[in-house]
């Protein structure tokens, strides 16, 4: 053991050094994705004074007017205007500006995301703790919740849920968090299994420290490494979720712009005006597909031992 | 092997005879089961009776059946017809008992049909959907996840994991749209929505149906597929026999694709439920784009009409199916790996 451990602090040479930053900086496009995350997040936050037009109010003579770069097509009763500066990505059936509609459209999904995630994290994290720290019949119950909440397919829990409740931003989270805590504590529970038997934890109690300080002292701040990547991997597959209960008509309720409900919009329209459904779908690839190469560098950086997830 | 005989072999029927070594192995994997088979119980108890209390939430159903001149009698009427006049905990102990008689009640939608008989007239739908779904995952993930990982490191490792993170990335029901839009309205190869089969004749339509909606479920699971299938070829082309395979001149291809591969495949086993899972959630979605008439479009339609007896069996039905087939994996997996069953 000796061994390894000076082993261990040993520096490693200079070149291999160089190589695995080089590595680093290969695998994760930190630029990009940096660039990615700012066009999605400021906007998000500064909406109001980027967005264009307004989200929900637009103009039936400006209906279905084509983004800016499309030129006026057609004759007579089928032909479509050329597309303006005025919306650069077009129009959508009522007239609303789709660009700005997007920048809207990031802030709720951001919302939705960092409320439910925060929630879901906090009653995971507990539930968790508990599970690994006390053992026994705590720990059957509450890995037993876990197992049924893993075993409920989510979109149809918000099928339901969204009839029972009628759809709304309260029901959105409600189905998000209900399926979401489980991932936190199955997990927190595992790391909290290994932490409990190490000396530190035995020292702690030795010395006279109650179950709650143990746990919040001792043992919570090993984990909040684990529980940060969690969440951060998570927020892609909340906006996915997200966007697919609005799709269905099970998410957020019209006419916010929820870029799954512009989607959906966009359905029955796709013969004639493909840009309704097209760019809010590019904004979900592209929000998800930035914070999945975030949370990959983010967990790579803070808890390498997570590569399963 | 079949689940059956997997069943049979972990009973223990052989082990009490031959030797005593067997004897304990077995009888430490039948513990094993039965705590397994119990937890299964109790979760699908707990699934059926939430969805049951959910259910009720939504609302009186009376309210959509009956017309907005019906009287109280008739309120009384229909309620007893339909058992809603009992308190709730009556009406779920008999929908429970009807489950495991495979009642599973009226529908109140599609009146006169009861609430098994469109499940079973749904499900072929689904499952050829879904059996073709994976066959398109399988034939594009099991390839590319073994070239990547013989070729880690390299461009090609690195376009196979920007594929992979798209796939993850990538809502499917977008896909869906872009398919339909690329191969149904620009290129008009393909048809946009509609039931076809391969095996039955449905009258209208053709197995060019199955197509879109079957990649656009199945490339869902390809970024999963693929990256399992990766980190267990990785697992194993650093293994003892694949050098030794190596060593003895067998040529590159073999060691890769019959050595290699075949030990490979059992990890992915694990994560059948979790895929399974995906191509449930999946399959709600497809179904709602290509009006694909199976079991997710079922529900859709059933939440719609408040319809709670079809919606509490679809979903009951989905995690059972769910619940189950993790069972089996887990009970093949304690038999295959001793390590599973003393933990």
């Amino acid at each position: 053991m000796a061994n390894i451990a000076l082993a261990r602090r040993l520096p490693l040479p200079r070149v291999a050094v160089m190589r695995r930053s080089l590595g680093a900086v290969r695998r994760y496009p930190l630029i990009p994705i940096t660039i990615m995350l700012v066009v999605l997040v400021l906007p998000a936050i500064f909406a109001n004074w980027v967005a264009p037009h307004n989200p929900r109010i637009g103009s039936l003579s400006n209906r279905l007017v084509p983004p800016a770069w499309v030129d006026a097509q057609g004759e007579g009763i089928f032909a479509t205007p050329a597309g303006s500066w005025t919306h650069p990505l077009g129009t959508d059936k009522q007239g609303r500006d789709i660009l700005t509609r997007i920048i809207y459209g990031a802030r709720v999904s951001l919302m939705v995301a960092v409320i439910s995630i925060t929630l879901a994290g906090i009653t995971g994290t507990i539930l968790g703790l508990m599970a690994g720290y006390f053992g026994g019949n705590v720990d059957h119950l509450i890995m037993r919740l876990v197992d049924i909440a893993l075993s409920i397919p989510a979109i149809l829990l918000a099928l339901v849920l969204a009839v029972a409740l009628g759809p709304s931003f309260q029901t959105v989270i409600i189905v998000i968090v209900s399926i979401f805590w489980s991932r936190y504590a199955r997990l927190v529970r595992g790391e909290t299994l290994s932490l409990k038997h190490q000396d530190f934890v035995a020292r702690a109690r030795v010395a006279g420290a109650s179950n709650t300080r143990i746990i919040a002292r001792h043992i919570f701040p090993n984990l909040v490494n684990t529980i940060i990547v969690l969440a951060t991997l998570e927020v892609g597959q909340v906006i996915l979720l997200e966007a697919t209960l609005s799709f269905l008509g099970a998410g957020l309720p019209r006419p916010t712009p929820a870029w799954g409900l512009m989607v959906a919009s966009g359905r029955e329209l796709i013969v004639t005006a493909w840009w309704v459904a097209a760019f809010p779908g590019l904004a979900i690839v592209l929000a998800v597909l930035s914070m999945n190469l975030f949370g990959d560098w983010l967990r790579d950086r803070l808890d390498p031992k997570l590569r399963n997830l | 092997m079949a689940p059956g005989e997997i069943l049979w072999r972990c009973l223990g029927e052989r082990g009490f005879a031959i030797s005593s070594f067997v004897w304990t192995r077995d009888l430490v994997v039948q513990r094993f089961i039965v705590i397994r088979a119990f937890h299964a119980v109790i979760a699908l108890l707990a699934v059926s009776l939430i969805i049951f209390s959910l259910a009720r939430l939504s609302g009186n159903p009376l309210d959509t059946l009956l017309d907005i001149d019906a009287t109280e009698e008739d309120f009384a009427r229909v309620s007893a017809h339909w058992g809603l006049d009992q308190p709730l905990h009556i009406q779920y102990f008999k929908y429970l008992g009807n489950v495991v008689t495979g009642n599973l009640g009226e529908s109140i939608r599609w009146q006169g049909q009861d609430a098994m008989g469109l499940l079973l007239q749904r499900l072929p739908a689904t499952l050829e959907l879904a059996f073709f779904s994976l066959l398109v995952s399988a034939i594009i993930a099991l390839p590319i996840g073994v070239i990547v990982a013989v070729k880690k490191d390299t461009g090609i490792d690195v376009a196979g994991k920007i594929f992979a993170l798209f796939g993850q990335s990538m809502p499917s029901f977008a896909l869906g749209l872009l398919l339909m839009w690329i191969f149904a309205v620009q290129l008009g190869w393909l048809p946009t929505s509609g039931r076809g089969s391969v095996f039955l004749d449905t009258g209208s339509g053709s197995a060019k149906n199955l197509i879109l909606p079957a990649v656009a479920l199945g490339y869902f699971q390809v970024a999963a597929i693929m990256r399992l299938t990766r980190s267990s070829m990785l697992e194993v082309l650093d293994t003892e026999y694949v050098k030794l395979a190596r060593i003895k001149g067998i040529s590159e291809t073999k060691v890769i694709w019959k050595h290699c591969l075949r030990n490979a495949l059992t990890a992915p086993l694990t994560y059948f439920g979790l895929i399974l899972g995906g191509f449930m959630t999946g399959s709600v979605v497809i179904e709602t784009i290509f009006t694909w008439p199976g079991v997710g479009l079922l529900a859709i339609d059933a939440v719609r009409a408040k319809d709670f007896q079809v919606v509490q069996s679809v979903v009951v039905l989905f995690a059972g199916i769910y619940i189950v087939a993790n069972l089996l994996v887990d009970i093949l997996y304690a038999y295959l790996d001793p390590r599973v069953r003393y933990n």
